[in-house]
């Protein structure tokens, strides 16, 4: 007997969140500490570097880069339009006839210019780029230049899997029990800007009918890989998402194939339908580990905000548990033995396994790698 | 600094991996050092610990567990408070901890260089022996605009770039043209927002100083010895040093908990020992055995999310490596079903199952990679994906690991009719000695005859080959053990980590199934002997064990060869191991399987209860 530590997802009814909402590159950060904000607003912006336009002034003219130095009729940080010269030839004799010029096929400024390769790099105007707070909430602390932390009091799920970016909407509940699938007469014009929940499995033809109706995101235990496929036009082969364009987002709770939503998670939903919900799809599955969110703000006070520190999933005698591979997948049980020593299962691998008992009271022996735990 | 056993008698070694983090405790026993047990826990570079060490603290803890088991002594305990106890104080403590790395995506590295198949091979290659993963490789001649180079280096992120470019005295223009798109591009580190990012720069001396003036204002710029000094020179090893100074200095400092982890990692000595990253440590074991030995070696490490090829070829013992970043067991599952497609996955499964069953099985092993197949249906089709990832990877591992390119070469008469080229791969399956296996899926096959399945069935080897397998995936340890005990490391790599699987005879060339095609003769050291000419299209396993030789004589019939002076006939010594001699008259170059499906099923039961690779429950 004893105790272990295992991977799970967090489902809460409420958690003190703290999210760091950076600027891709440094700017100008709007919010001020003690904001309190919207998941819409706006809280730090900046301009990203323009692209940059590469030309070899000396081959277009037909000259060598040291010969190029007396024509070149620019420098860097000048500031360009479509139709600077850049350089130009002194033409015959240095009369100007027949010289050739090279104008820039682009507005922006000079980055360099190099007499030893020929080359003059331009940039294009800088592109703004703005963050949102995302989720409604304080914001505890500034970081100069670069965004801020927002705090706030949350229902906190995370998916196993998702794809799209972040959104907002109100959740809404379009069926009775987490084992139901969810049906495309459910779908009309009353889920238009909704996070809408789905249970145990959507079909392609449904999500397609949501996304014609407004739907922001579907939250569903699970998904057929094939439809996720149909949906991008490609095959995920490593699953790092989030950025897709797609017209909403999905956020799978269980995973790939009919799989019943978790009841805690369907019930935690269900408790929390006509609330304004942030949700997205970012899932990055190696270097850094990344999973889907859905959020649900609650009413808080400022003294509220102290962050636990990150407790463990225990694996111990009483603890829940969830089967997440075969056999069993998705089913629920309640360990009752954590025996030390290594036990072989079918597939005649020697595995450290846990002995669980299921809700309907039968016992089975399921490797320790194969379950998570479910925090209560 | 080396230590021996007076100092060193129990050590705590870790390979924290991007799915699991796995450690080994290796002691001084009876005169000798040996790998005892054995612990391991997922890493935790996540949210919300955000920390490895909390891995490394729960392998650890197993490691304990295990061991007061094994010595019947409860008070034995490698940590207190959370630390490593060092030096070991009787049953408290360890008297050294050291540790490798993959986690949080390994080393991440973008590489250039002026002529893509020359000076950027040479890069890359400087690159993969270091351990890293090349995200791409930028050079002056690489097809693509300018405009879609800088936009490339902006949007990739690496942890470092490695510039190469010119012999030495030869152009300066390129390199500088390719020094200015990086400064252009104005690259920004993965992790870490507040520091330059790191660029080594390894390209013609004769361009140091222009390099200097276009990038020392934009990155943090290291300069070290040309890689390619001149064009049939390659000099890789200031690059590669260089490559693990920053990876310690810069990316490890930034990935969550590392730093704590840095220091953790020490001698008895409290001298910290560098944290390695974990193919640099596997590259290390591998060069090793093969100069160790004479032999020509074939490494393979198929991970969760990469596979790592290492090799040794001809008498100069060569080194390549390459990573297949997007070919693993977990992570990468569903990229080896995307890049093999379900056909070539499905020819390796002996039953029928329903194609959306089977895709769904692998995404969710794809979004939960801890899992292990618990139903033997399951472990058959990881297995198959398993060989279609070593395929793969072995055919990119071809590709790369070739002689240098664009040197002038000298022939005499006798080569002028030769097909070798500047550019040929020396990857030579028919000189091949040994091929080992390491990595979760084939280090922990519950039969270590799945393990020569699977090798076989992916790498075809040619001719008469030894088979072995990294016992318990200790290679990365054993790698950084030898930076503070080469005698501790190579003990407890012959006693402990290698496992000698066997030999694989297998005649080149193409003949028809059921016509005769080897017939073998092995005289075993207990007296059996076992003769049989072979038809075509067979295999056969024939017990010899660990440290056994049998004495074979080999002839093969209908114009298959068996070694490189294409002979037909051998007499060989054939070395056995925990599986067995197996001679494979299945036919190479080419190697097919049946395209009718209950032709094919019957053949792959055929061959797998011949292998005694699966209970005879799937094989009906």
């Amino acid at each position: 007997m004893g105790q272990s530590y295992s991977a799970g997802l967090t489902v809460t009814e409420s958690t003190i969140l703290r999210k760091e909402r950076i600027l891709p590159l440094k700017g100008n950060v709007i919010a001020k500490k003690g904001d309190k904000v919207k998941g819409e607003d706006t809280i730090a912006e900046t301009l990203l570097p323009g692209k940059v336009v590469p030309i070899n002034l000396a081959n277009k003219l037909g000259v060598t880069p040291a010969q190029l130095a007396s024509m070149v009729k620019i420098a860097p940080g000048q500031q360009i339009t479509k139709a600077t010269v850049l350089a130009e030839t002194k033409g015959l004799f240095g009369l100007g006839i027949f010289k050739n010029e090279v104008r820039s096929p682009v507005e922006g400024e000079v980055e360099s210019v190099s007499h030893i390769t020929g080359q003059v790099l331009l940039r294009e105007p800088r592109i703004p780029v703005q963050v949102k707070a995302f989720i409604d909430g304080m914001v505890t602390e500034v970081i100069p230049g670069e965004g801020v932390v927002i705090e706030n009091k949350s229902a906190y799920i995370q998916g196993i899997f998702g794809i799209g970016g972040e959104t907002i909407g109100e959740l809404k509940v379009l069926v009775r029990s987490p084992d139901e699938e969810l049906d495309a007469g459910k779908i009309d014009e009353s889920c238009r800007g909704k996070v809408i929940v789905a249970g145990s499995f959507i079909h392609y033809h449904v999500i397609d009918l949501a996304r014609k109706h407004g739907v922001r995101a579907i939250i569903t235990g699970g998904i057929d890989d094939q439809d996720i496929k149909k949906l991008l036009g490609y095959d995920i082969g490593v699953a790092i998402t989030g950025h897709e364009d797609i017209g909403l987002t999905i956020v799978c709770t269980e995973g790939f194939g009919k799989i019943d939503m978790a009841r805690k998670t369907f019930e935690l939903l269900c408790s929390f339908a006509g609330k304004k919900t942030s949700i997205h799809g970012r899932t990055q599955i190696r270097a850094g580990v990344i999973r889907p969110e859905i959020i649900i703000p609650l009413e808080f006070t400022e003294d509220e905000l102290v962050s636990l520190e990150p407790s463990l999933p225990i694996l111990e005698p009483g603890a829940l548990i969830r089967v997440i591979r075969q056999p069993g997948f998705g089913k629920i049980a309640k360990v009752v033995g954590l025996p030390e020593q290594l036990t072989t299962v079918e597939s005649e691998t020697r595995v450290r396994i846990l002995e669980a008992e299921y809700e309907d009271g039968t016992r089975a022996s399921i490797p320790r790698a194969n379950v998570e735990v479910i925090e209560s | 600094m080396q230590y021996d056993e007076k100092r060193l008698t129990r050590i705590v070694a870790t390979d924290c991996g991007s799915t699991t983090t796995k450690a080994i405790l290796i002691e001084w026993v009876d005169g000798e050092y040996r790998q005892t047990v054995r612990g391991e826990a997922p890493t935790t570079v996540e949210a919300p610990l955000n920390d490895v060490t909390k891995g490394v603290i729960n392998a650890t803890q197993e490691l304990e567990e295990l061991a007061r088991l094994k010595y019947n002594n409860p008070s034995i305990k490698f940590m207190e408070n959370g630390e490593f106890v060092i030096p070991r104080q009787g049953d408290v403590g360890v008297d050294a901890y050291v540790s490798t790395s993959s986690a949080g995506g390994g080393l991440q590295m973008m590489v250039t260089g002026v002529v893509k198949a020359m000076t950027g091979e040479s890069a890359e290659r400087a690159a993969l022996g270091a351990g890293a993963i090349v995200m791409d490789l930028i050079a002056s001649n690489d097809r693509r605009m300018n405009h879609e180079k800088i936009e490339r280096i902006r949007q990739l992120r690496p942890d470092m770039i490695l510039m190469a470019g010119g012999e030495d005295g030869g152009t300066v223009k390129h390199v500088v043209e390719m020094a200015e798109l990086v400064s252009g591009a104005d690259p920004k580190p993965r992790l870490g927002t507040s520091f330059k990012l790191p660029v080594i720069y390894a390209g013609n001396k004769e361009a140091r100083q222009e390099i200097v003036e276009v990038l020392e204002n934009k990155v943090d710029l290291i300069i070290t010895d040309n890689i390619r000094p001149k064009l049939e020179q390659e000099n890789l090893g200031p690059a590669r040093d260089k490559i693990h100074d920053l990876f310690m200095e810069h990316v490890m400092q930034q990935a969550p908990g590392y730093h704590k982890l840095m220091t953790w990692a020490m001698g008895p000595d409290k001298e910290n020992v560098p944290i390695m990253p974990t193919p640099a440590a596997v590259g290390n074991i591998m060069q090793a055995i093969a100069k160790e030995e004479n032999i020509e070696v074939v490494g393979v490490d198929i991970g969760g999310a990469t596979t790592d090829v290492f090799s040794v070829f001809t008498e100069e013992f060569i080194f390549n490596r390459t990573v297949s970043a997007n070919l693993g067991m977990s992570y990468s599952i569903s990229n080896v079903l995307a890049s093999s497609g379900l056909p070539n996955i499905m020819r390796w499964v002996p039953f029928d199952i329903d194609e959306s069953e089977l895709r769904n099985m692998i995404k969710n092993k794809m979004i939960r990679p801890t899992t292990i197949p618990s139903l033997l249906e399951e472990l058959v089709l990881e297995q198959a994906i398993a060989k279609e990832a070593l395929r793969l990877a072995f055919e990119q591992h071809k590709e790369f690991a070739v002689t240098l390119k664009g040197m002038q070469k000298q022939r005499d008469i006798s080569e002028a009719f030769s097909q070798s080229t500047s550019g040929a791969t020396i990857v030579n399956l028919m000189t091949l000695d040994l091929l080992v296996g390491s990595g979760g899926v084939l280090s922990h096959a519950p039969r270590r005859n799945q393990t020569v399945m699977m090798l076989i069935d992916a790498f075809l080897p040619e001719g008469i080959t030894r088979l072995a397998v990294d016992s318990i995936f200790m290679m990365p340890h054993l790698g950084v053990l030898s930076e503070i005990s080469t005698k501790a490391a190579t003990e407890v790599f012959r006693k402990d980590c290698m496992i000698y699987l066997g030999s694989c005879v297998a005649p080149v060339g193409k003949g028809k199934i059921g016509k005769p095609a080897l017939y073998a003769k092995l005289e075993l050291p207990n007296g059996t002997v076992f003769e049989e000419t072979i038809p075509y299209g067979e295999i056969r396993l024939i017990p010899c064990g660990a440290g056994e030789v049998a004495k074979a004589i080999l002839k093969t019939q209908g114009g298959l060869i068996l070694d490189e002076n294409r002979n037909r006939e051998l007499t060989v010594n054939l070395h056995g191991g925990v599986v067995g001699i197996v001679l494979d008259t299945r036919g190479r170059k080419p190697f097919e399987l049946p395209t009718d499906v209950p032709t094919r099923v019957a053949l792959l039961k055929k061959w797998m209860r011949e292998l005694k690779a699966y209970p005879e429950s799937i094989l009906v």
